[in-house]
């Protein structure tokens, strides 16, 4: 009998492995090797014809610190993503909270809403620079009706990160409105008529009931958002390549010029591992404490 | 019509969607401090006439009026009422306090006075103690009893109940009847409570407005709906087993009677060659202390006759019934109730 049990207690140990094993294959191949062999190798010198690779420790770090470059940079995505997150998330909860009421045309509201987030974000950025271009540029063009002077969007510091800002705000909000409005779908019907009962007004409804509802959700956004203004950088590419003067670069941008523009992988290396962490932290903190403070139904 | 007692009046209501029924020449009084079951069979409309009064539907012809104020076009938080909904409707992220004293709150209602109709309102329900839970951590039963105390600390003289029991197991149900037919007696509220459960409507209501198809059937007390159904929809509705119905032709002498209707209690079983209908025992339905005996018989359906303790009577068997004239119900070819006894 114990016999039988333990047989059985094993074939499902093994069960559960073999469901875990593919997922766990890829990620050690392409998500936990590569992670670590970066770690690794932002440990060493770069190996150059002359020179071969060498350790140095967390020299690669001090060097990082003491860049200028590696700190503007840094404070660009910071403001980046301290702009995208919240207002792209605020806007699409209003939309979906429009998009969701009784209103006509709604299926066309909602499309309308998600085209941006179908299109590839070079497609994106290739339409914004067609709005921002100056002279040209329809910003420009509706400027001008009202005697405005041109303005180059792309073409300044103090502009450059602003008008990447509002691309990337204008590509997420639409794709986040579709959680919402999923989120929203959710809620019964009847917890508003209950409220209605009560003779509670629209807002209060959408404070005390429907915000808390969909805490989940935006957690969920959040962190998505936050991971995006780390890691999509393409639009870069096409309307600024992180300039003019470093103005709008951002931080995986800089990771990329440095590997593959500076050929200088170890330094590369060392801060694509400080950005690990940094996320590492952040997802921590949205499994631990955020978590518990969220009603998930 | 409007008389002094009348508390809430319902006067020729229709609510139609895209021209489809809704409901109909719906007409109610309702005194104040009465028990008003709706019911009928899903999708008779007795939920519509609910949501009527309450304000979340807004009728297409007619006239609401509560407590003497003509609320036809009123928003529901206007009409002095309290809701329970059938699937409770309890904020799940909200404690079982927070969703009590919502509305009191809203109404902005002083923490002093909220806390103390908090404890009142949970003393009677019997959810002191569960304060702090959320709803997903209790019981079917105990959400429902938060959706009552939630009605409770309304203070409202009406309250609407959406069938509150159907999401119950039988014996709760049972119980938590006798608690809310209580708390209405000692409250003094008005209640309309819309079911499809007939037992409930009858054991609960002072008086009963059976529905079909967007229409009401009959308005009385669960006696007048048991002893003089208006017309063979109640008939074979009210009641457990429902009335048992007879064409004419099989029973003959009855003048115009079309169908003729008979109550299971009302059938006996008689001696061979002294009965008045002979029938094939089509199958037993033991309840313990009686057993059902279905009949059937060519011109009659849903004939039955109770007998007392166990029986088995193998199917099959031919029986003789008798019954007295006193008992049986006319009903014309349009199945309306004949006023007087034909013959």
């Amino acid at each position: 009998m114990a016999d039988h049990v333990s047989k059985e207690r094993r074939r499902q140990a093994i069960y559960g492995w073999i469901l875990l094993s593919p997922a766990a294959i890829l990620l050690t191949t392409f998500a936990f090797y590569p992670s670590l062999a970066t770690l690794w190798s932002s440990l060493f010198s770069r190996e150059t014809r002359r020179r071969p690779s060498e350790f140095k420790g967390v020299e690669n770090y001090t060097d990082l610190f003491a860049d200028p470059t590696f700190w503007k940079v840094i404070t660009n995505n910071l403001m980046y993503a301290g702009a995208t997150v919240p207002i792209s998330i605020a806007i699409a909860l209003a939309m979906a909270l429009w998009a969701n009421s009784k209103i006509p045309a709604r299926g066309f509201i909602r499309t309308a809403y998600f085209t941006p987030t179908v299109l590839p974000m070079i497609a994106a950025a290739n339409l914004w620079l067609f709005f921002y271009t100056p002279g040209l540029g329809v910003l420009d063009q509706i400027g001008g009706l009202f005697g405005l002077p041109s303005v180059n969007w792309l073409g300044q510091p103090e502009t450059a990160l602003w008008a990447v800002i509002i691309v990337t705000i204008w590509k997420e909000a639409g794709f986040f409105m579709i959680f919402y409005l999923a989120a929203l779908q959710t809620i019964p019907e009847d917890l508003k008529e209950a409220a209605d009962i009560e003779g509670c007004s629209r807002w209060t409804y959408t404070r005390r009931i429907v915000l808390p509802l969909l805490m989940p959700t935006t957690l969920f956004i959040m962190v998505n958002a936050l991971i995006n203004s780390v890691k999509l950088i393409d639009h870069l590419f096409i309307l600024t390549k992180g300039g003019p003067n470093d103005a709008s670069k951002l931080i995986l941008y800089y990771i990329w010029e440095m590997a593959f523009a500076f050929f200088d992988a170890p330094h590369a290396a060392a801060m694509t591992i400080l950005v690990l962490v940094v996320l590492g932290v952040v997802a921590g903190i949205k499994f631990t404490i955020l978590d518990k403070r969220t009603h998930y139904q | 019509m409007n008389n002094v007692a009348t508390f809430v009046h319902v006067d020729n209501v229709a609510k139609r969607w895209n021209g489809q029924l809704g409901v109909e020449n719906i007409s109610l009084s309702i005194p104040r401090g009465a028990f008003v079951a709706l019911l009928g069979p899903s999708g008779c409309g007795k939920s519509t006439t609910l949501r009527l009064l309450s304000g979340l539907e807004l009728p297409d012809e007619g006239q609401i009026t509560i407590d003497g104020r003509d609320v036809t076009k009123a928003a529901p938080s206007e009409r002095n009422l309290s809701m329970v909904f059938q699937s409770y409707a309890l904020f799940p992220h909200l404690s079982v306090a927070e969703n009590v004293v919502f509305g009191l709150k809203v109404r902005k209602v002083g923490a002093a006075e909220r806390r103390e109709k908090l404890t009142r309102a949970l003393e009677i329900t019997g959810l002191l103690g569960y304060e702090d839970r959320k709803p997903g951590e209790l019981s079917g039963g105990q959400r429902q009893r938060v959706a009552l105390a939630r009605a409770i600390v309304a203070n409202q003289p009406l309250c609407l109940m959406d069938e509150p029991l159907s999401n119950l197991d039988a014996k709760l149900r049972a119980s938590v009847r006798k608690d809310i037919k209580k708390l209405q007696i000692d409250l003094g509220i008005t209640v309309v409570y819309v079911t499809h459960d007939q037992t409930e409507a009858m054991s609960m209501a002072d008086m009963v407005v059976l529905m079909k198809d967007g229409q009401i059937q009959q308005t009385g007390t669960p006696e007048e709906l048991y002893y003089k159904p208006s017309n063979t929809f109640v008939a074979e509705f009210v009641g457990a087993p429902p009335m048992a119905l007879i064409e004419g032709s099989a029973l003959p002498g009855f003048g115009e009677a079309a169908r003729i209707g008979l109550r299971a209690e009302n059938v006996e079983v008689a001696e061979a060659g002294t009965g008045r209908m002979t029938c094939k025992v089509s199958e037993c339905e033991f309840l313990g202390s009686e057993t059902f005996v279905g009949l059937s018989h060519p011109g009659a359906s849903g004939l039955t006759v109770s007998l007392p303790g166990l029986r088995n009577i193998p199917a099959g068997e031919e029986m003789e019934i008798y019954f007295f004239d006193k008992d049986l119900h006319f009903f014309d070819s349009a199945g309306q109730r004949l006023a007087q006894q034909a013959g």
